[in-house]
């Protein structure tokens, strides 16, 4: 998509005059740089605590003591920190151990699920010529037009048949396919800009077609990887709907699932702290993963939005 | 020579897309049928279902509690959209510039959107809470109001509140697109624009906008289509309510498949989202694509 170019002729006539032009731009500049810096700084850490204060204040909630998380109205600083609402997290449900294995599980499936079947997947679709290739490929972009909350009753009544549902399995299975339009478009893409040549130089090496993929492309297509699995991650960990359509048994709700059932149980107003306890457990691998990967991440965002 | 090389370049790269396709055959195609064929029965949760041609569809049309989750879903479209729109170009343009302090700024404002919803939502409703949530005590503290605020009374408040914690939580996405479509314009136009005399504003209106076109049509269609599909916050913040007031379309599509136990009905509607979701990415493409 090549942007629309303006021409320098065109400018000026658009643009009115300018009210105040500067005599001289440096001076004008070293004159008025450090107010506006300094109102745009201000402006942008006021924002930044905005931004970041739900978070923290439920983080600091979560451990405070029981009685002071559920205070009305609510104090500021903990008097002492607490593990207390952590602790209780055991006593929900079958337990905070349980729920957690279980999101980790459909997280972990979902994510090998997507990465493996996305690298063959863009790996055939960049590197071999087969018949309807543009086709098919349009077709699996096209897919993304149609996101899973709309066929979301025949989902479930085809998992039933398939006597996956109310299972972890059947639920990364739904995660994976979701994510794959959009993880095979990604992988395409990075094998794309890997050279041919280094390819060539494997083959003239004596690799065949796997092991070219396996020893040569895929240390190049790293970046994509991660990518790919990072997104296979906040889908599978994050997603509420399909979990909560799909899975019934209590004992295998993912966090997500558990969350949403404590809190309507918790509707009299109490346990306010164990609550933000589980709401912090849920948020900090995602948290932790988008610091630690940030420009994969935002990679993949952009990739994948792009292309549209 | 030449023939059997491509015949096994085809059977090779059938193998390695054969998988990925087999999955989105049977979790994507299957259910995509099967929504138009369930559309055309009678068909509940449990227990035996029939053939009952476009009654669903007829029925539909006169259900006026679908047409109002519609018009509620369009309602917090158009709400959220702008709201993301103008809070997140504010803050690319405040984070445009290279360097240290903007890569932080970029991350703090980015940060929510990691989150899942359903958390943020749950996260929400308690700093909303009358009893123990942050905002009254705030707003109480200031002396802006006397009694806590009881957000989730009203329909209106109700999905203004909604709408809040979504821009909280999604303007960082929005912003990084539009950063991106920012960047993208050449550095020399400014450059040129600044030696004639245009000023900030003048930079802004007739070299960012403009250039940013496809970026904006880009976020918008997200934006839009993420809108039209809502879910988690209004399960978990309303319920659907005060009066059912605060439905969208995917949560009614739910209750009528899973409350009401008529799969059927929910696959007809889920149909006319489907229609409508398609319409929007055509739409919104064709009236925003590249002028050449």
């Amino acid at each position: 998509m090549s942007q629309p170019t303006l021409t320098l002729d065109d400018f000026p006539s658009t643009a009115p005059p300018a009210h105040s032009a500067p005599v001289e731009p440096t001076a004008q500049a070293s004159r008025h740089w450090p107010w506006g810096r300094i109102l745009l700084l201000t402006f942008a850490s006021g924002v930044m605590v905005l931004f970041l204060f739900p978070i923290f204040w439920s983080v600091l909630t979560s451990f405070k003591p029981a009685a002071e998380a559920s205070a009305s109205p609510p104090t500021f600083w903990p008097s002492h920190f607490s593990w207390q609402n952590y602790a209780a997290l055991t006593d929900v449900g079958v337990g905070i151990g349980r729920y957690l294995w279980n999101s980790t599980c459909v997280s972990l499936m979902t994510v090998i699920g997507v990465t493996v079947l996305s690298v063959l997947g863009g790996y055939g679709f960049s590197r071999f010529r087969f018949p309807y290739k543009s086709v098919v490929f349009m077709l699996v972009l096209a897919t993304m037009m149609i996101p899973f909350q709309s066929i979301l009753t025949p989902l479930f009544i085809l998992l039933n048949v398939l006597h996956l549902h109310n299972s972890l399995l059947g639920l990364a299975l739904v995660y994976s396919t979701f994510q794959l339009p959009f993880s095979i478009f990604m992988m395409r893409n990075s094998f794309d800009c890997v050279p041919r040549e280094l390819e060539e130089a494997a083959t003239l090496d004596g690799c065949n077609v796997v092991s070219t993929l396996w020893r040569v492309m895929l240390p190049v297509v790293t970046p994509g990887i991660v990518t790919v699995a990072l997104f296979a991650f906040f889908t599978a960990w994050n997603e509420l709907l399909v979990a909560l359509v799909l899975i019934t048994d209590a004992d295998k709700f993912t966090l997500p699932v558990l969350l949403q059932s404590a809190q309507s149980q918790f509707m009299g107003g109490v346990n306010w702290g164990v609550m933000q306890a589980g709401i912090s457990i849920s948020i900090l691998p995602c948290a932790f993963l988008f610091l630690l990967l940030q420009r994969f991440y935002i990679h993949g965002l952009i990739a994948g939005a792009v292309k549209a | 020579m030449i023939a059997s090389l491509s015949r096994r370049q085809a059977i090779a790269g059938g193998l390695f897309v054969a998988p990925c396709l087999a999955m989105i055959a049977v979790f994507f195609f299957v259910p995509l049928a099967m929504t138009l064929w369930m559309s055309l029965h009678d068909w509940p949760l449990f227990g035996p279902r029939s053939f009952s041609g476009l009654a669903n569809y007829v029925q539909l049309l006169q259900d006026a509690s679908f047409w109002d989750s519609l018009w509620f879903t369009t309602r917090y479209t158009l709400l959220v959209t702008p709201a993301l729109f103008i809070a997140a170009f504010i803050l690319a343009l405040v984070v445009q510039q290279p360097g240290r302090l903007s890569g932080l700024f970029r991350t703090a404002y980015f940060l929510p959107v990691v989150i899942g919803m359903s958390a943020a939502s749950l996260l929400w409703v308690w700093l909303y809470n009358d009893q123990v949530g942050i905002f009254s005590a705030i707003l109480m503290q200031l002396h802006l109001i006397d009694e806590p605020v009881q957000w989730f009374d009203s329909a209106n408040s109700a999905l203004l509140s909604i709408v809040a914690m979504v821009t909280w939580k999604m303007t960082g996405f929005t912003m990084v697109l539009l950063l991106v479509g920012m960047q993208a314009i050449p550095e020399d136009l400014y450059e040129a624009a600044r030696i004639d005399g245009a000023n900030r504003w003048h930079q802004l209106r007739y070299i960012t906008l403009p250039l940013m076109r496809q970026t904006f049509a880009l976020a918008l269609t997200v934006s839009v289509i993420g809108s039209y599909l809502a879910f988690d916050q209004f399960y978990i913040m309303t319920h659907g309510g005060p009066q059912n007031s605060t439905i969208p379309v995917v949560f009614w599509i739910y209750r009528a498949a899973f409350t009401y136990s008529r799969v059927g009905y929910a696959s007809a509607m889920s149909v006319v989202l489907l229609l409508i979701l398609i319409v929007m990415s055509f739409v919104q493409l064709y009236l925003l694509r590249s002028d050449d």
